[in-house]
């Protein structure tokens, strides 16, 4: 490296930042609007297979595996069990280690969803926990699943092994 | 079932730091200081940017050439809508421009305004950021001469 060509009184450039950004105009369908307006009302809604009798959550208008329209929405109670979950014990944004995050299996409903479990030792988390949502304030709500802050536990005995063993 | 069909804007970015390798670092740096760095292949010829290895030969390249900040399109193409990140906000060409004293070319930004000022083989010149800060931002586009 010759010194006429670089000029060495300041640090020579070896990193360099790459940001890297991809912008999307996101459109969830007809079954998911339909569910997020319902969140914006505190209501979680799932749509029922008319052949296979599934509920899903959300509901994608579809059930994959019949492979026709569900239409018949229905509107859930916002509890449900734990059927999987996860102690993580790394920061992330807004989380301060250790949290919990698990499937649940909202009840009435065939799928599971993750969410966030609070106010809870997350040495007390276990499988079959019963758990409810926890909604942001009223006035604070929007067409979005960030309505649902987190899951906690209810003080219901833990359900049977049965009742989710297919979603573990 | 009616339903307003919702939309929304959906961002994803991933910052990444990478690591230049001597010859792009070498690059970088000239291009805050306001110079444009090649490197000098085992067959002579001069490759803008640096680049580490010899491309025919693939052995190790160090001999660092300063080229000159004016040279010659080599071929282009009109971008009549720019997209947010491109080096201009108003139409321009991408073009691959030869600097003078290099061998290869280099795909630079012309703001020339519009695409029947440009052609193959015309002269430009290199508009340099007011502020550098080693990298290819620095070198903001080209403008012809004429």
């Amino acid at each position: 490296m010759s010194a006429d060509v670089v000029d060495e009184a300041v640090p020579p450039v070896t990193v360099i930042e790459c940001p890297t950004r991809l912008d999307f105009s996101y459109t969830p369908g007809v079954a998911q609007s339909r569910f997020l307006r319902a969140l914006e009302r505190g209501e979680i809604t799932g749509q029922r297979c008319p052949k296979c009798k599934k509920v899903y959550v959300p509901p994608r208008g579809a059930c994959s595996m019949c492979g026709v329209a569900t239409e018949e929405e229905l509107v859930l109670s916002g509890k449900g069990t734990i059927t999987t979950f996860c102690t993580t014990q790394i920061p992330s944004p807004g989380l301060v280690p250790p949290y919990v995050t698990a499937w649940i299996r909202l009840d009435g409903s065939d799928i599971t969803s993750m969410f966030l479990i609070q106010e809870c030792d997350p040495a007390e988390v276990r499988l079959g926990m019963r758990v409810e949502a926890v909604w942001v304030e009223e006035a604070d709500r929007k067409a979005d699943l960030g309505n649902i802050s987190y899951f906690r536990p209810i003080d219901e005995p833990d359900a049977e092994y049965e009742t989710y063993k297919d979603y573990v | 079932m009616k339903t307003d069909v919702l939309t929304a804007p959906h961002s994803i970015e991933y910052t990444y730091t990478r690591s230049t390798g001597p010859m792009i670092g070498a690059f970088m740096t000239g291009l805050r200081d306001g110079k444009i760095i090649g490197v000098r292949g085992a067959d002579g010829r001069v490759h803008v940017p640096a680049i580490d290895y010899d491309p025919v030969t693939s052995e190790d390249l160090s001999e660092l050439v300063e080229v000159a900040d004016t040279g010659v399109v080599t071929t282009w193409s009109w971008n009549d809508q720019p997209r947010s990140g491109q080096p201009l906000e108003h139409p321009f060409a991408w073009a691959l421009v030869r600097w003078d004293g290099a061998d290869t070319a280099m795909l630079v930004a012309v703001d020339c305004g519009d695409a029947s000022t440009i052609s193959t083989g015309a002269k430009v010149k290199a508009r340099w950021a007011d502020e550098r800060t080693g990298t290819i931002h620095d070198l903001c586009c080209c403008e012809l001469q004429s």
